[in-house]
């Protein structure tokens, strides 16, 4: 079944990237109409995700023992439910790590776990975090993997928490926060119901129902360029946009806006890794 | 010009203590320190870019509603910085203009900085009909030159609202195209164009 479904996954990945170009050629004619027929597309690959792929990847990285310190991520890193504990750790995060001492979302966590217990370096990690062409890095491997034992679990970040909610307090005026050559904060594009950039719809980050498309899908498998990718680049692009400096790998800032965000999401459902177009 | 200065921040002061801060000041205070400490310059993209300008400050206190005299006198001051071309004429070429309409290169990281800056227009404006991939963050542009006519006042007022939107709303989600340098008075004149000239497909 599993690796049936894996045979699909790679078969159909080299057609998404056709059939991506079909629809960015024929969305000009028709916004809500190419919306639609990509969401239908994005139902049909739901059993076929290449998403999948870097799931199992993920899954091997979690149970080998690696690093200097040769241990594994199954048997040294708390999720935030327990060391190894998988099911519903997603969903919950970003939360506040004793441990740490920080509010982290689960990339950053992993990225804690690897450094502190496997005992690799955060500069090499740092260095290239991001998947470009045939390179995925470990860390998007992993957060995949993680990512898919939250499917279909509701967002419930510990927003009681006083470290949790001030974190989100902070995270909403960074997305507030005007500066750079074009005066852009994330809200320019992100603070108002039902605007566009071009044909791209722009969810309102201050609202339940916005927030969550922000969220949804991540990390997600984008057809642009057929590669695996974060919440964390997805928040790094959106600073490239926004004309700014880049955001430091794994930094409070980018934490704080994925709590604003996943925050203002609780209660809503996770559907798992996704596919971005 | 420095009494007008000392006189703007007086107000300023006046009117920010006048008007419930909107932005909660102990977060806004955290989430500035956060940002001067997360970020790395990339590209042409250095850390100046982090810090907020005057203008920038006073509306991220005030949720981009300001309050009070100070809102006019400081529009004044950003109407002040435009500059227009030699020749004095305000309209150019509508066809050069739609084109740098379409272009949204500029300024990014990923950008090179050797390179134009487009006008970025189409991103949040509907413009000409035959362009149906437009943004809505901006009012559609459509027909704007049918509306008004392209009286010289008209002219003006468009050039100046390229050059510097926040001449005529202080906190507008727009660009100052012209005042930070991306766009030159020669490219604002064809986008004058594009949106009054009765030639222009805005227009037809």
């Amino acid at each position: 079944m599993r690796k049936l479904s894996i045979i699909g996954a790679a078969c159909t990945a080299a057609a998404l990237a056709a059939t991506g170009m079909a629809f960015a050629q024929s969305a000009g004619v028709d916004h809500a109409k190419a919306d639609a027929e990509f969401a239908k597309f994005r139902a049909e690959m739901e059993d076929s995700n290449p998403a999948e792929l870097f799931e199992m990847k993920g899954e091997e990285l979690w149970k080998a023992k690696r690093g200097p310190k040769n241990v594994s991520l199954a048997e040294s890193c708390d999720l935030g439910i327990g060391i190894g504990k998988l099911d519903g750790a997603y969903v919950q995060m970003p939360r506040y790590f004793a441990d740490a001492d920080k509010v982290m979302d689960a990339e950053r966590r992993i990225v804690w776990c690897m450094t502190e217990k496997q005992g690799f370096s955060f500069d090499e990690i740092a260095k290239r975090p991001f998947a470009s062409g045939n390179f995925t890095p470990d860390i998007t491997s992993l957060v995949t993997f993680i990512a898919g034992h939250s499917r279909n679990m509701k967002f419930a970040i510990p927003m009681k928490d006083p470290k949790v909610k001030e974190a989100w307090e902070i995270g909403k005026e960074i997305a507030a926060y005007r500066a750079g050559p074009y005066d852009f904060s994330c809200n320019t594009c992100h603070g108002n119901d039902g605007k566009r950039i071009r044909m791209q719809n722009l969810p309102n980050l201050a609202k339940p129902e916005g927030a969550i498309k922000g969220v949804l899908g991540w990390p997600g498998y984008r057809m642009t360029g057929g590669v695996m990718l974060t919440s964390q680049w997805r928040m790094n692009d959106c600073f490239r946009q926004q004309r700014f400096p880049a955001p430091k790998y794994a930094s409070d800032t980018v934490t704080y806006l994925l709590t604003y965000m996943t925050g203002t999401s609780n209660g809503q459902i996770y559907k798992g890794p996704g596919i971005k177009r | 010009m420095k009494k007008q200065i000392i006189l703007a921040a007086a107000t300023a002061f006046v009117a920010l203590a006048a008007t419930p801060a909107l932005a909660d000041a102990t977060a806004r205070a955290k989430a500035i320190a956060t940002i001067k400490q997360d970020f790395q310059p990339r590209g042409q993209a250095d850390l100046d870019r982090l810090a907020e300008d005057g203008l920038q400050a006073l509306c991220n206190r005030t949720g981009n509603d300001p309050k009070g005299g100070i809102v006019k006198v400081l529009e004044a001051d950003q109407l002040a910085t435009v500059k227009y071309p030699a020749d004095g004429k305000l309209m150019g070429d509508w066809k050069k203009g739609e084109s740098l309409a379409q272009s949204g290169r500029g300024f990014t990281w990923s950008d090179n900085p050797g390179l134009p800056v487009g006008g970025n227009c189409y991103n949040c404006h509907q413009i000409s009909p035959k362009e149906t991939a437009f943004g809505t963050v901006g009012p559609s542009l459509l027909q704007y030159g049918k509306l008004r006519g392209n009286s010289p006042e008209i002219q003006k007022y468009t050039y100046d609202k390229i050059f510097n939107a926040k001449a005529f709303n202080l906190c507008s989600d727009m660009p100052r195209f012209g005042q930070v340098g991306a766009l030159k008075p020669e490219q604002i004149k064809d986008l004058v164009a594009l949106l009054l000239d009765p030639e222009s497909p805005v227009n037809k």
